[in-house]
């Protein structure tokens, strides 16, 4: 090859793209302001949008904020906290709220940035149930473990990135008030995380009328009360949260920070 | 050219271990690891049979353990015929820790003793320039010990409970912490540096009369130039101090650590799978395979299997990291030689693609957060495959083709590449080089073919090398690769299994038995180790990260000298550095 036709090739290529702006990337570029359709729909929809893969050249831009480019289901950022807008709901003793303050979100958090206060009764017993929920978004990496590991799907990874203040500090630690969203719109944004929650939840309802039905079909054949056997177990249930209460208030007091 | 160690047999580790045992007798000893101890006194001379006669012709990482009543140096080396690691420990006491320096027997020790002397205060006799390297010269403290406390220190180990259950919100400024002003200053710092002897710290940019005596033979005066921390060709905050005779380079010192955040010390004190987001940290430009490294050595620790699914879902999503990697790698040293950021946005532009299919799967863009010890934490959404299919055998191929059309035959590129940043073979393992920058000159060693991991026994691919070892063949190994990663997406697209993406029971609080290990896999940038002791707590009781960036640069010097200033930019770019993973 002559001296100086590497050169020359590199500009060929470079031409190329210049006019593929014109001939492909801004004839998909879409005219008006809105979302663009996510791969998943295009695809659906059989056809591709303006970013995805393969017959697209050229440079193009989108004109955020006009433009907003989805994002995917699974896109995750800052947590957010769960209710129930039904009245009947099991949660609905507790403002709907799904937390049970278990805590295991604040323990596998790996910056440590949320902090939780349980609920208490009149008689100074914990309740399942959060009063205050804090998470200091500013130390939040968004890694997602927090709804990983809840086992109440309580806490979800938002899909809201445009948080910008002018403030950086108080303006940053939202409160259960600023976290709490209601599950319509977990169920918006993540559409088959929340069909998998709901095949959980109808499976264990089967299996719990199944119990139902074993436990009345043995109580007709020992005697024993059913109602009976469900309080005593619930009673059990109380004495072993008193416990771990108390445990907890012996341990706190000395490592305060 | 190949390295001639065939005069040796290849042995097991452990047959290493019992010949050593044999021929060396009580100097030696082996711990409950299968660790070869061995005497101080007599480290450099079991150091240099062990390379010579034994083949352990490479020292892959050196490192140091802080345990209650002495330190342990912690050395692995293999052989480049394959085959695992042999570990090696050296202790020292507490009250005076002093080990012989091994930077004679293998050269690529040098960086790694001045950073264990900077972290736990481990002086290495011998050793030709023992500075602190992460921290300041002026330093007070070691901060990998145990006792060490940080600024706004709360708890040695989390879960933190000081902010829960109380609910009292703080910030970490407003906090008085018992620890809040302990970066201590030794005694007579000036913002300038301290004083030592009369004469300037080390990091001040002066060249005294005293310089110029020692070396009497140079024709013209010598100069000091600082390049970086804020020079753009750095690709970050590094700093290079470039000693030049006229314009040529005489010698070079890697400054770094400007970014460093104690990693380690932040993994110690974490839970362990806690600690998988911040390894995404490292390399922020192959955040998948630091994931699979740390998954790799505590799965090792557990004995933990992993499903074929999730095999090749980690395969899958690996190699496409090595892809989108080279493709930033090999387009930034275009721009570092002055192809300004025209193929770097279209390499972006393919780059991007890759992205959107991490975001779809693993939720992130760069912090996927994605691995779990036994699998994978999410299976792969129904739209991956065809948009992947479509990618891996279409678009990239064309993109890879396209750049290789516009760039590698270019004159001027040529020109500025090759023969440049020469690293001979024995150097390059001497140095402990790895990755490109260790195939480049022409050693076909690569982790994923040395001791393969994962399933990359299963698949059909070449561990690329070229001869030269200039920035030019480095450039053409990560061009090479990118293709072989390709042929391997290829494959494991073809093979995947249905079935379960991780083994065991989905918990957080996971029991690691007492033991350690040294787990590495083949990062786009090199041989990525971790070695992970755990005393079966919640925390790790030591975790090390054996950075394929940071041990590059031992050999960035030997490759610079005797060339041009504008050269060390291109040199610099072709051993790919990334901060997060250099300074940790």
């Amino acid at each position: 090859m002559a001296f100086g036709m590497g050169v020359v090739r590199g500009m060929g290529v470079t031409l190329r793209h210049f006019f593929e702006t014109y001939t492909v990337a801004q004839k998909k570029q879409p005219a008006v302001a809105g979302n663009v359709p996510s791969p998943a729909e295009a695809i659906k929809g059989g056809k591709m949008p303006g970013g995805m893969p393969t017959e697209t050249g050229g440079i193009f831009t989108f004109q955020y904020p006009d433009q907003k480019l989805p994002v995917p289901e699974r896109f995750r950022y800052i947590p957010f906290l769960l209710y129930e807008e039904e009245p009947e709901s099991e949660r609905a003793q507790f403002d709907g709220t799904r937390c049970t303050a278990c805590g295991i979100c604040a323990k596998v958090c790996p910056p440590q940035c949320i902090w939780i206060v349980q609920g208490k009764g009149d008689d100074g017993r914990p309740r399942p149930v959060a009063t205050e929920f804090y998470i200091d978004a500013s130390i939040c990496m968004s890694c997602g473990f927090c709804s990983e590991y809840c086992p109440f799907d309580a806490i979800k990874m938002d899909h809201d990135f445009e948080f910008s203040s002018y403030e950086r500090h108080e303006s940053w630690v939202f409160d259960i008030q600023e976290l709490l969203h209601p599950v319509a719109y977990h169920a918006a944004i993540h559409p088959t995380d929340y069909e998998r929650e709901l095949e959980e939840q109808r499976q264990k309802e089967a299996a719990k009328r199944k119990k139902e039905e074993a436990a009345r079909a043995a109580a007709a054949s020992t005697g024993v009360d059913a109602d009976e056997a469900k309080r005593r177990k619930m009673e059990a249930r109380q004495r072993m949260l008193d416990a771990k209460a108390k445990r907890e208030t012996a341990q706190g007091g000395g490592e305060g920070g | 050219m190949t390295v001639t160690t065939d005069v040796h047999p290849l042995l097991a580790p452990a047959d290493v271990v019992a010949r050593a045992q044999a021929r060396f007798g009580d100097r030696v000893g082996v711990d409950a690891h299968g660790a070869l101890v061995i005497d101080r006194a007599a480290l450099p001379e079991v150091a240099t049979a062990l390379r010579d006669d034994f083949g352990l012709d490479y020292l892959n990482n050196l490192t140091c353990v802080d345990w209650p009543d002495r330190f342990d140096v912690v050395y692995h080396a293999c052989s480049m015929r394959g085959g695992g690691t042999v570990t090696l420990k050296c202790a020292a006491d507490r009250a005076n820790p002093v080990v012989p320096s091994l930077v004679t027997v293998w050269a690529g020790a040098n960086l790694q003793e001045r950073e264990a002397y900077d972290m736990f205060g481990v002086r290495f006799a011998g050793h030709p320039n023992l500075k602190r390297i992460l921290m300041w010269e002026s330093f007070q403290g070691y901060p990998l010990r145990k006792d060490w406390k940080e600024a706004y220190f709360e708890q040695n180990l989390k879960p933190f409970n000081s902010r829960w259950p109380d609910g009292q919100f703080f910030f970490g400024e407003t906090k008085l912490a018992e620890w809040n002003s302990n970066a201590k200053y030794p005694r007579g710092y000036t913002a300038a540096g301290i004083e030592k002897d009369g004469r300037p710290d080390s990091n001040v940019m002066v060249l005294d009369a005293e310089d110029l005596k020692r070396s009497p033979d140079i024709g013209s005066e010598r100069l000091i130039v600082n390049m970086g921390p804020q020079h753009p060709s750095t690709h970050g905050v590094f700093q290079m101090r470039l000693t030049l005779d006229g314009e040529t380079v005489v010698d070079l010192q890697p400054v770094m650590g400007y970014m460093h955040r104690n990693h380690e010390k932040i993994g110690e004190r974490n839970l362990w799978l806690a600690n998988m987001p911040y390894t995404d940290r490292l390399d922020y430009i192959a955040q998948l395979g630091n994931e699979w490294g740390y998954a790799l050595s505590v799965e090792k620790l557990m004995g933990l299997e992993v499903p074929e699914r999730a095999e090749y879902i980690r395969i899958i999503m690996v190699e496409l990291t090595r892809i989108q990697s080279h493709l930033w790698g090999v387009t930034f040293l275009l721009n570092d030689i002055g192809a300004f950021f025209t193929p770097m946005m279209y390499a972006i532009e393919e780059r991007e693609l890759i992205l959107d299919l991490f975001e779809m799967t693993t939720g992130s863009r760069l912090m996927c957060n994605y691995f779990r010890f036994g699998g994978v934490a999410y299976d792969l959404p129904p739209e991956f495959m065809p948009l992947t299919r479509t990618l891996v055998y279409d678009r990239l191929p064309r993109a890879i083709d396209e750049m290789d059309a516009y760039l590698t035959g270019n004159e001027i590129v040529l020109e500025r590449m090759q023969g440049v940043g020469v690293l001979p073979p024995e150097l390059a393992i001497g140095y402990s080089a790895s990755g490109p920058v260790l195939r480049g000159s022409g050693v076909p060693y690569d982790v994923r073919r040395a001791e393969p991991y994962g399933i990359y026994d299963r698949f059909d691919w070449d561990v690329v090398t070229r001869p030269e070892g200039d920035i030019y063949a480095r450039y053409m190994v990560r061009v090479g690769e990118m293709r072989e990663s390709l042929k391997i997406v290829q494959q494991a697209m073809r093979d995947i299994p249905e079935g379960p993406i991780l083994g065991g029971k989905k918990a957080w609080q996971i029991r690691v038995p007492e033991g350690e290990v040294y787990g590495r896999v083949e990062n786009p940038r090199g041989e990525l180790g971790y070695y992970c002791v755990s005393d079966g707590k919640a925390n790790p009781y030591r975790y090390h990260v054996r950075s394929p960036c940071f041990v590059n640069l031992t050999a960035l010097a030997e490759m610079t000298k005797g060339h041009k200033v504008a050269d060390t930019v291109a040199i610099l770019g072709s051993i790919d550095i990334v901060l997060g993973e250099v300074d940790r």
